[in-house]
């Protein structure tokens, strides 16, 4: 049983990384990849709210939406599937909200450090693509936690990973055209090929 | 009425201020969905309709929306255009729409759409948001479309899925290049038209983090003391 939830934690986090494999959450990534501090504060936010967002609309999905999912409370023939997406930005957008208000309150080192970035992850596509790649998979309530984890760590390494290769590269002479985002871009396209690599490995 | 206004908010998105290449907005599906010139096309018309539209009602209601909720309203009202563009989508073309998966979805979270209603439907008129909604839209479905034909064309040697370089597994002269077809390729494809448009618009140009001043002596590395 561990084995099968850490296959899963593998694929989401190499196979199938969230940011260089499926392109989610490409703003923020190219944006706010400068620094690596910065980068690495997003990226744990990333994970946090990736952690939290993805089991709990497995079972809003689950209990609610999946066609004749409300047989629990005795009504059939249901199908809320129309709904799924403006529920899930909901649910996303007020767990970022609360999440927000729990740290200022509670942990306001934390607060410090991750504050600038919450807002940023409401309308960042990695967080609702998770949940939406979660509902392709029809994974279980355990097995979206992985999942959720999974794809939020993958994204964290890979922005942290790019944020490295640009400070390097911040004293390189590079053509006037290509300077900031251009090489971003190229770069980004590399590390992508790159990943390409482990699309080979059967778990 | 001015018409220069009117005139500027839609041309200017289209290179000057171009969402992908100038403001970093709505690459995410940029990338997914550009190996295939018909899909892309869909995707372009559905942003198009979601931005011009969401800016036009945000813009509408904007004198009564509270600015410590605007994110949750804005989100709510984009939310529900891209269900009916999704709908929309299912019933009509199936097929496309099971190519684009969830990319369609993640048009709410396109972040053109919701940085033209932070930054611009929020304050303007109605009419002149869904113009600036309108040229946003065409500005980014220019590099979607521009990207999608140099990858159809050259990777698989089709445009709308018609043959037009042959290739030599069909009998014809030309080979197609795979790596084309591999979506990373888009990036270094858009790497490159950034660096193409800001070579031609200088002032897109970034500046340097760090200045090297030109004819600097460079270190005498002879001099150095080496510790072993």
């Amino acid at each position: 049983m561990f084995e099968h939830y850490l296959n899963i934690f593998i694929t989401t986090v190499f196979i199938e990384n969230i940011a260089l494999s499926l392109f989610l959450g490409m703003c923020t990534f190219i944006a706010i990849s400068k620094k690596i501090d910065a980068a690495f504060g997003l990226g744990i936010a990333v994970i946090v709210v990736c952690l939290i967002t993805v089991p709990l609309n497995n079972l809003i999905y689950n209990y609610i939406l999946r066609e004749d999912a409300l047989t629990w409370i005795g009504i059939e023939g249901t199908n809320l599937e129309f709904v799924e997406l403006i529920s899930y930005i909901g649910v996303i957008a007020a767990s970022v909200q609360i999440l927000e208000m729990f740290l200022d309150k509670y942990v306001p080192a934390l607060y410090n450090a991750l504050g600038q970035f919450l807002p940023l992850i409401t309308v960042n596509c990695a967080i609702l693509g998770a949940s939406l790649f979660m509902v392709e998979k029809d994974l279980m309530f355990v097995e979206s936690i992985v999942y959720g984890f999974g794809a939020g760590f993958g994204w964290a390494l890979a922005i942290v990973v790019l944020a490295g290769i640009r400070e390097k590269l911040k004293y390189s002479d590079i053509p006037d055209g290509l300077k900031g985002l251009g090489t971003t871009f190229i770069i980004v396209g590399l590390m992508s090929f790159g990943f390409m690599s482990f699309g080979g490995i059967s778990l | 009425m001015n018409l220069k206004k009117y005139q500027d908010v839609i041309v200017k998105p289209l290179i000057d201020e171009n969402p992908i290449t100038l403001q970093i907005l709505g690459i995410c599906s940029a990338l997914a969905v550009t190996n295939n010139l018909s899909v892309t096309m869909v995707m372009c018309v559905a942003v198009i309709s979601v931005i011009s539209f969401s800016n036009l009602f945000i813009s509408l209601i904007r004198n009564y929306i509270p600015s410590s909720i605007r994110i949750i309203v804005q989100m709510t009202i984009i939310a529900s255009l891209v269900i009916v563009v999704d709908e929309l989508l299912k019933a009509y073309d199936y097929e496309t729409s099971k190519k684009l998966s969830v990319f369609v979805g993640l048009i709410i979270t396109n972040c053109i759409v919701m940085g033209r209603a932070e930054a611009f439907a929020m304050k303007e008129k109605p009419l002149l948001s869904f113009l600036d909604g309108l040229g946003n839209g065409l500005g980014y479905s220019l590099i979607l479309i521009a990207v999608a034909t140099i990858r159809e064309l050259f990777g698989a040697g089709t445009l709308f899925g018609y043959e037009i370089l042959p290739l030599i597994s069909n009998g014809g002269w030309y080979m197609g290049n795979n790596l084309l077809l591999l979506p990373p390729s888009s990036f270094i494809i858009i790497g490159l038209f950034i660096w193409l448009i800001r070579s031609l618009k200088s002032d897109q140009i970034e500046e340097d983090d760090f200045f090297v001043s030109k004819h600097s002596t460079s270190p005498d590395l002879s001099k150095r003391e080496i510790n072993v």
